[in-house]
């Protein structure tokens, strides 16, 4: 593999000091990039690079760098996690690109997301709205009974698990035009409305949900379906017209 | 912000009466669509027809129900649609440098604003077009075959005479005259820039029926794997179908007139 030529990139990487101050795109050119580094080791190349010269290495989140824990978040050449589809930006690859690209590197840009440095942005919103309804209130310290006791159909146990796979990156947000949270809360609630444990607390689960997301200052959803395209679990749309179906029952009960 | 639990302040709440209407004026534009396409019929019969049916249409206690509702849909869609766009703007108070959005969704579905906006000027200069013409407009009279006047029932009086907008006969007041309307709509599209101006409406409207007929369904909820796929589809068929036959009303009015 080390026999791949190495690429010149040139990276236009937002750079803001902290919360308060205005960033801007800072321009850095790259040489001998290798086509099978992940785009996150590419960043670290550049941060070492800037290191060496003594100046502030570039912010970003990242953890597990491999899919699963929705840490990295970034806005590549004009899409959530860059260009490919179902990865997130650890899983993107620099032969993805072309030797001599230009490449935007932006945060995710939303009112309730800030920005708290560089690249990096307070997510938070989302622990906030998971706070308000994204759990059951079952006692499981102890006397966890076991888990095939409850027959759940095999369709909605797949469905539920399929929600359940949202890393909760914010890629939605990312991506939506009215930087609506629609995906991320429909699959969290759906995770439990399709399972049977979930149906005592369904109804006050979804308007919480709902309410803490519109609070939190995500837009409304338009239905582009920019988010199922760029999440890259493949939550799938159905999520959303299930909440919306859900909160539409519950609003008419209480 | 503690009161946006409350029904009308909810974000999703205001998407369904988005649906409700929008879906509701769907099947206003089908009973419309079946209503000019009799235009199509140029001979004195099919005139006359035309005329009868514009009396009923503007006559009919039930039709009236429904145009208020016609009328409420479309004032309270763009009402509703004006704030939820605003809205959506407030949620991304710092935009993207650079952003690919044609890659994730279509262009239609980006623009709902600005296409309702460009359909709610179409329906305005529509309503002056004809149906202001036709309440309070100086319009041409329907007139039998025999050239005497006709009454809004269709009857005709022989002998009779028009004055400001009632048929005398003898002296006497008899009823009111049927309005031409045909006639109007006939005259108005010999001019090629209002049948233009028609032709982009329909196009307008076909882009927002291309977005809105799918998203009034996903926002009520009704989806599931079985039927959506024929909601998509029958939801790009009627966003084609229906505006084209709109449209070549006022080109063909142009053309063969």
């Amino acid at each position: 593999m080390s026999t791949a030529k190495g690429m010149k990139l040139t990276l236009k990487v937002w750079r803001q000091k902290n919360a308060e101050s205005k960033g801007n795109l800072e321009t850095y050119e790259l040489e001998d990039v290798s086509p099978d580094s992940s785009f996150l080791e590419m960043l670290d190349i550049l941060n070492d690079g800037l290191i060496q010269k003594g100046e502030t290495p570039v912010e970003f989140d990242h953890d597990c760098r491999e899919g699963i824990c929705g840490s990295c978040s970034l806005y590549i050449n004009g899409e959530p996690h860059g260009p490919g589809r179902r990865i997130t930006t650890c899983q993107l690859h620099m032969r993805s690109f072309n030797d001599g690209d230009t490449i935007y590197v932006e945060p995710w840009r939303a009112k309730a997301f800030p920005v708290i440095k560089d690249l990096v942005v307070d997510r938070s919103a989302f622990d906030r709205i998971q706070h308000a309804g994204g759990y059951i209130s079952v006692n499981t310290s102890g006397n966890t009974q076991d888990a095939n006791a409850i027959p759940v159909e095999k369709e909605n146990a797949d469905q539920a698990f399929d929600a359940a796979t949202c890393i909760g990156c914010g890629a939605c947000v990312a991506a939506c035009k009215n930087a609506s949270a629609s995906l991320f809360v429909s699959a969290k609630i759906s995770q439990y409305a399709l399972l049977p444990q979930g149906q005592v607390e369904a109804k006050d689960r979804v308007q919480n949900m709902v309410k803490q997301a519109q609070e939190e200052g995500f837009g409304p959803c338009s239905n582009t379906g920019a988010c199922e395209i760029e999440c890259p679990k493949g939550i799938s749309l159905e999520n959303i017209a299930r909440m919306n179906r859900e909160y539409l029952a519950a609003s008419l009960a209480k | 912000m503690s009161e946006s639990k409350g029904l009308l302040k909810s974000h999703i709440v205001k998407k369904y009466w988005m649906a409700a209407t929008g879906l509701f004026l769907c099947l206003f534009l089908v009973g419309h669509l079946a209503g000019n396409l009799q235009l199509f019929m140029t001979s004195y019969e099919g005139q006359l027809q035309f005329n009868e049916y514009a009396v009923f249409m503007t006559t009919n206690p039930a039709v009236k129900i429904l145009s208020y509702l016609t009328y409420f849909s479309i004032l309270f869609h763009a009402v509703d649609g004006v704030v939820i766009t605003l809205n959506n703007r407030k949620a991304r108070p710092e935009q993207y440098a650079y952003s690919k959005p044609g890659k994730n969704s279509m262009w239609s579905s980006r623009n709902m604003g600005i296409l309702g906006t460009i359909i709610f000027v179409y329906i305005v200069v529509h309503m002056q077009n004809f149906w202001y013409e036709y309440k309070f407009g100086e319009t041409p009279y329907m007139l039998s075959d025999n050239g005497a006047p006709l009454l809004m029932d269709g009857s005709e009086v022989k002998g009779g005479e028009i004055q400001n907008g009632a048929v005398y006969l003898n002296g006497d007041q008899v009823g009111d005259a049927m309005r031409d309307l045909y006639t109007v709509v006939q005259s108005s599209f010999q001019e090629p820039l209002l049948v233009a101006f028609y032709v982009l409406g329909m196009i307008a409207i076909a882009f927002h029926l291309v977005h809105g007929f799918q998203s009034g369904f996903q926002s009520l909820g009704l989806r599931n794997p079985k039927y959506s796929p024929l909601i998509m589809k029958a939801g790009y068929a009627f966003a084609i179908i229906v505006p084209l036959l709109f449209a070549i009303i006022p080109i063909y009015m142009l053309i063969v007139a």
